[in-house]
């Protein structure tokens, strides 16, 4: 069959957009996503908890910035990324994109409930309080039910094409949380302190303290490529079951 | 190195069950993370498996 639509995009988004293709092209990265993974996690894991300095007012409780501050900016690029997806997925109607955002959310849920579950354990010999209902942890609370309220749309639904625009459709209302939980701090009066690292300025900690906090964040980084990946990988096994190509994956 | 012994290391000047306990739940949410699509992974191909062998007893 020949096409004479003219292909505006790389021949590489085509493949990915083919459930076959992503099928193989995401096999070909994971041992690399895999490998740097470990190594940046492990590196960033030793500096932070045996070389990084203590902070001269919190001390050592100062450390679990190197887990809090990644899982909490995962948590929004990852809801970032469902919610693009979920709109690709509608508006070009694209299988694979839909499966992206279906296996986004358990990855983000966990990071936010990371965020979360770090910020109580870290606000306690800091705030002396675990929770505070101030705008930040607020908003952060809602984003980890936004993620819960997309994984039990995608569950409640049998058919997935059906699941799937619900949840986008959630996930893009929901994107109106992103820039409330990144200026919640700047906006109303809180208890938790402005970002950690801005694009336009320099970190206001020394290179030893925020070297292996960027370490830490890029580990984190590749750690949700490469659950991405393999989630993305089994629901492409489970929804073309009936595809031919699968035969050889199986056998 | 910030800690001179392991004791120390372990108490972290007093913060120690705070820093431990985040790490090591976040190193269970990740854990789980993982274990999860890999077990779904063997349990896809064992259902896949068994549907194609039903098909090719029928033909």
């Amino acid at each position: 069959m020949a096409t004479t639509k003219k292909q505006i995009m790389p021949k590489w988004f085509y493949l990915m957009a083919s459930p076959k293709g992503c099928y193989q092209i995401t096999g070909k990265l994971l041992p690399t996503f895999s490998v740097l993974s470990i190594l940046l996690l492990a590196i960033g894991l030793v500096w932070a908890l045996l070389f990084a300095p203590q902070d001269y007012q919190q001390g050592n409780s100062f450390r679990i910035i190197y887990i809090h501050v990644p899982a909490a900016i995962l948590a929004q690029s990852i809801y970032f990324t469902m919610a693009i997806a979920g709109a690709i997925a509608i508006v070009w109607n694209m299988k694979v994109a839909d499966m992206v955002a279906y296996s986004c959310a358990p990855i983000g849920a966990s990071m936010a409930l990371i965020a979360l579950f770090t910020g109580a354990i870290w606000g306690k010999p800091t705030w002396g309080t675990w929770w505070e209902w101030d705008a930040r942890l607020t908003s952060m609370l809602i984003l980890l039910f936004l993620y819960f309220g997309v994984m039990a749309l995608y569950s409640a639904m049998d058919k997935p094409e059906t699941a799937g625009k619900a949840a986008a459709i959630l996930s893009i209302v929901g994107l109106v949380n992103i820039p409330i939980i990144k200026y919640s701090v700047d906006w109303w009066n809180t208890l938790h302190q402005s970002a950690t690292f801005k694009l336009t300025e320099k970190p206001a900690m020394p290179a030893e303290m925020w070297l292996p906090l960027l370490i830490m964040v890029l580990g984190f980084y590749c750690f949700f490529a490469v659950n991405l990946m393999m989630r993305l990988r089994n629901e492409i096994l489970r929804r073309e079951k009936r595809a031919s190509w699968i035969k050889d994956v199986i056998n | 190195m910030q800690f001179e012994s392991l004791t120390q290391f372990f108490y972290m000047g007093g913060h120690g069950l705070y820093v431990w306990l985040s790490f090591a739940l976040t190193f269970i949410v990740l854990a789980l993370n993982v274990l999860q699509p890999w077990l779904d992974k063997k349990s896809i191909l064992v259902t896949h498996r068994k549907r194609m062998q039903r098909e090719s007893i029928k033909k």
